[in-house]
Formats: C-alpha cells, structure tokens, sequence
C-alpha cells in the first residue's frame, strides 16, 4: 500500500510538527526568553486562522480573499466585549461585556458564522476569479466600516487594558497563554481532521473536484460549501479573538486585505489542503519575519521574492517537501 | 444644498469613475485576453506616480513627467510579464493571486527603498490651475475636468483600438480562441506582452494624473485596485464597456454617498449620530451595490460568454 506509507511519513513529519511547536516556548521558559513564547504564540494563533481557512479553501478549493473580515471580526468581539466588561457600561439592552475568554470565543464564532453565511450565499454564486474579487470586497467592506466607525477607535483601534480571563488559567503569563493557544489549535486541527474524513468532507472535496458529479447523485454544492465557508470563517474568527488577546490590542489592520493574502501564504507556504499545512506555513512565515526581520528592515522585499520562488517552482509547499506528495483527497 | 454644490459632488464623482476607468480597462483587459488576475495592477499605478513625481520635480515639467509615466509603467508591465506573469498564464487563480501578491510586496518595499518614506508631491501643471464656473454659481477645478476629458479620449481609443485596428481584431482573437490565433500565425507572446504593457500604461497614466490631487506615496494603488476589482466584478469581467460603466457607477455612488447620506440621515435622527453613521455607510455603499447587482446577475452587467 503506497498511500498506507505515504501517511506514515506524513503523521511523522505532523507529529514532529506539533511537538516542535510544543517544545520551543519549554525551551525558551526554561532558558528565561519570554519572548520567544510570544513568538511561538503568535506561530500558534496564525497557524489556527490559517487552519479555518483551509477548510474552504484546502477542501472545498474556495480560494477566499477575504478571510481577513473573519480575523478582524473576532478581534473585535474580544476587544469590544473586554472594553465593556472594563469599564462597566451594557453592551446594548443590558447585555453586559466579558472578560471571559470561553464566552468572547463563543461570540466571536457566533458573530463570524452570522456574516460568513449572507457573505458566502452571494458570493457562492459566483466561481473562480470573482469569487476571489468578491470576497475581497466584502472584507473591504467590514475593514473601511471599522475604520469610519468611531465608537471603537476607528482607524486607530481599540486597546485591551488587561488580557482577558480563562478559568483556572493565569493568562498574564506567556507560557500559560500560549498553551491556552496551542490546545485551540490542536482542536482546530482535530476537528478539520475529522471533518475531511467525515460525509460531508467527501462531499466538500468533491464539490472541488467535480461538482456536477456531485449534483448527480442529489448533493447541492452549494449547501456543501455555504456550510465549509461558515466554519472556515468561524474557526477563523477565534483566531482574530486569541490574536487580539496576544497583542492586548485590535485595530483595522486585522481586517485588511493584506492580512488575507498573508492567510493565503501561510496555507501555501505549508502545502494546501494537508492537515499540518498551515502550523508549517506559520512557522515557515514567522521565522521568515523574525529572521529576515533582524537583518534588514526591507524584509518584506525578501519576503516577495522567496514567495514568488515558492508559487513560481516549489509548489506543493514544505508539507510537499517534508512529506511527499498530497494524497488525492 | 444647492444645485452648484450638487453639480460640484456629481462631477467629482465623474473624476473618480473616470480615473477607476482607467485602471479597470487595463485590469480587465488583461483578464479577459490571458485570463490572469493581476493584483500588482496597483503597483504600476503607483510607479507611474512616483515616475511623474520624480521626473516633474528633476525637469519642472508636468508634461515630461506625464510621459515619463506612461513609459515607466509600460516598461514596468512588459518586464514582469517576460519574467514572471508569462510563467502564470495556464496556472489556477490561487497562483495568480499569490504571485502577484508576492510583486506588490516587492514593488511597494522597492519603492519604499528608492523613494524612502515620505511622500512624493506633484504640482497641477500651470496651463491647468484654476477653476472654471458651474451653472448655477459655482466653481470647478480645471485639472479635475481634464482627468474627466482625458478618460472621455481614453475611453474612445481604446474603442477604436479594438474595434477598428488590425492590433485590436488580434486581442479579440486572442481572447475568443488562443490556439486558433496562434495556429493562424499570430505571435500570441508577443501579444501578450503587448496588451499587459498597455493595461500597464492605463494604470500608470491614472497613477500620475491622481499623482497631482493626493500625495504620492507607497500603497497609494491598494485603495484604487480595490475599487478596480469592485468595477469589474460589477461591469462583467472581460468587457470594457462593462469596465467603463462600473468606474462610472462606483465613482458616482461612492462620491455622492459620502455627500448625500449624512445629509440625509440628518432629517430622521439627531445630527450628531448622523455624521459618523452616515460616513460609515457611505463607506460601505458601493460594496452593497455590487453585492445587490452580483445578487441578481452573478457575472455582471456586462459579462462576455466566454
């Protein structure tokens, strides 16, 4: 059984992965470098947005370019829900803010599942480049609304006083956040990993390969993938709400459309549609930044040029590269 | 409110769907011949800014820098699509994308090093300053009813470029049947090259001409790309015509929902809230426009068969 070998290699390459994730904020603990776990929690949380995003478009083959919205969304809800439950006013009718982190992820993927649906229904009527375009509109959309709107800053965003609450946890500390982090991401990947193994995962992949075939045997692609989109949106929305959390602080700039092609690199970077795909694409992408980021300022150049060699001749991403081939799935 | 200050919105928001023309014409040429997304569309916009403001400010003539532009951002064109766009015409839109992601970084960071980070600024040239009067009281820049004559003339050419030219019967060959065209005998690189250095050169000239109403400066394209992408997606990928009456609607709606809808929320609730909730749904007015017109005609006003 080749493919039988080629998982082997794969759960190898994943495993590592993890661990390595796992293992260098220890390290950095151990060795007294807190801000190296910061480095691995911002790792963390960019690989979970990416793995929302590759449920769309890894499995459903939906390239969105608006995923940014999703990000920025929940970023939002956690900063708008922490400014309330700080300074004590109702949200609206009485609702009052939270500085529960549990309560700030259920609303965010609440909020992100409500818009990705009308967002998804008008755009998943369209395919290929305009579903690219679109998208990216909509994003642009939510990005120049934050941006006009004053109540939360405006262009200028909204600061987190003090990192929100996670029961039993002391979330202050780095160590302890960013496991908080790593364990979200560790579920985020189980559930896209029994999601792709699940019915409505074959169908999905299906709707990408052959849609009308999909038709025939009386699934609606549509349905299908107005579903992925909302999930994708919604794992991603808790993304935008730890990011938030990490950097105390939430602005438009995690709603702009260079936060979703910078989603779009990460899942190409690491190889599209695997399962590790984007942990490696944000480890890759972050240590590009950190790297090249201490040589020159003008990392973002180099950053161009290595993505450019990256789609131009080494497709498949690291994950090709570490593990083979992507099964056809 | 009076007519002047109306008709003074109304024209301006001409200027915007005039200049978004300009970029969409070239965007959607390039779409509708090579079938490529091309998002580094607004990096030869702002090349040919900063080619007009360097070459203005070292010569002291707008007009030189007007040409300079033109040949900066065509030359730009035709450089990265012989090395880079060439190699992406039969990959999927994800590659596309990503590639030409990855040239805005380098052409905005590039810039960034050439120019370093204060902006560049660009003076009206003097045979254009002044205004000229509106019926009804009112004055008018000139400079802003020459970019609306320069897109009337644009708009012409490329009609009779098209339609009427040995040039522009091969593009519309190009884009029903490349095999055939090539089989024909037609050196389909070439063309291509040829129609990327073009749509380049219409971005540029937008480029240059905003160049003198705002300041110069790095990602000045991502804004005018966005709204591009909005004019196309509305008007039909593929169609110039389409291109033309999308940047006129964007540039019309956007314009006279950022002057008309604060108003008019001021009738229902206290002024106060108006100003801020007015802005921010005119911000979001022309992207609700395209989602009602995608809602009802998911590939645009004027979408081509193929």
């Amino acid at each position: 059984m080749t493919n039988a070998s080629f998982m082997t290699r794969e759960t190898i390459v994943n495993t590592a992965l993890a661990l390595l994730l796992l293992g260098f904020p220890l390290a950095a603990q151990a060795m007294g470098e807190p801000f190296y776990i910061t480095l691995a929690t911002r790792i963390a949380i960019l690989a979970l947005a990416a793995v929302g995003l590759n449920i769309a478009l890894g499995l459903g083959g939906l390239v969105s370019f608006g995923h940014a919205a999703f990000f920025g969304l929940g970023g939002y809800a956690a900063g708008i829900l922490a400014t309330h439950a700080f300074d004590g006013v109702p949200l609206f009718a009485g609702i009052p803010g939270t500085a529960s982190m549990p309560i700030i992820w259920l609303v965010a993927v609440m909020v992100c599942g409500l818009i990705a649906l009308p967002i998804g229904a008008i755009s998943l009527r369209t395919t290929g480049v305009y579903f690219i375009m679109i998208t990216l509109a909509f994003a642009q959309m939510i990005y120049y609304f934050a941006v006009s709107w004053p109540a939360y800053g405006g262009e200028d965003g909204l600061s987190i006083y003090v990192r929100n609450e996670f029961p039993g946890v002391n979330t202050a500390q780095p160590l302890s956040y960013f496991l908080i982090c790593y364990a979200v991401l560790m579920a985020a990947l189980g559930l896209f990993w029994l999601l792709r193994g699940s019915r409505f995962g074959a169908a999905l992949q299906a709707a990408r390969q052959n849609a009308t075939r999909l038709s025939a045997v009386g699934i609606a692609p549509f349905n299908i993938r107005l579903v992925a989109f909302a999930l994708s949106a919604m794992v991603t929305g808790v993304a935008g709400a730890l990011f938030a959390d990490l950097n105390k602080f939430v602005s438009p700039s995690m709603l702009s459309w260079h936060m979703s092609g910078e989603l779009i690199v990460l899942i190409i970077l690491g190889g599209k549609g695997r399962l590790f795909g984007p942990v490696a694409g944000a480890m890759l992408y972050v240590l590009f930044e950190f790297a090249l980021g201490g040589i020159t300022e003008r990392w973002q150049f180099f950053l161009g040029l290595i993505l450019l060699g990256v789609v131009l001749f080494a497709r498949g991403g690291l994950l090709g590269l570490l593990a083979g081939k992507a099964r056809h799935g | 409110m009076s007519i002047a200050l109306l008709l003074e919105q109304l024209l301006n928001g001409l200027q915007l769907g005039v200049m978004l023309f300009l970029m969409a014409a070239g965007l959607t040429l390039i779409f509708g011949v090579m079938g490529l997304i091309n998002l580094a569309h607004g990096s030869l916009y702002m090349i040919g800014a900063f080619a007009c403001a360097a070459v203005a400010a070292a010569t002291g003539s707008f007009w030189i820098g007007l040409a300079a532009s033109l040949v900066a951002a065509a030359a730009a064109g035709a450089i990265i699509e012989v090395t880079v766009i060439r190699r992406l015409y039969d990959r999927d839109h994800l590659d596309q994308v990503l590639a030409t992601f990855a040239l805005i970084l380098i052409f905005s960071e590039g810039t960034r090093w050439l120019f370093g980070s204060f902006p560049l600024y660009l003076d009206i040239p003097p045979l254009l300053q002044g205004a000229v009067p509106l019926p009804g009281g009112g004055q008018y820049q000139l400079y802003r009813l020459a970019i609306i004559g320069v897109g009337v003339v644009v708009a012409l050419g490329l009609y009779v470029l098209i339609s009427r030219t040995r040039l522009g019967m091969r593009i519309r060959a190009g884009e029903s049947d490349r095999e055939m065209i090539a089989a024909l005998g037609v050196d389909i690189r070439t063309l291509y090259t040829v129609v990327f250095a073009l749509g380049a050169a219409l971005a540029g000239l937008a480029g240059a001409l905003v160049g003198a109403l705002q300041s110069v400066q790095v990602g000045m394209g991502e804004p005018a790309l966005i709204l591009a992408f909005v004019v196309i997606v509305i008007g039909g990928i593929g169609s110039i015509k389409g291109a033309l009456f999308g940047a006129i609607l964007v540039g019309v709606v956007d314009t006279m929902g950022r002057f008309l809808l604060p108003k008019a929320l001021a009738l229902m609730i206290p002024a106060a809230q108006a100003g801020p909730i007015g802005a921010a749904l005119a911000s979001m007015l022309i992207y609700i426009v395209m989602a009602l017109i995608l809602a009802f005609r998911p590939s645009g006003l004027f979408a081509t068969q193929s």
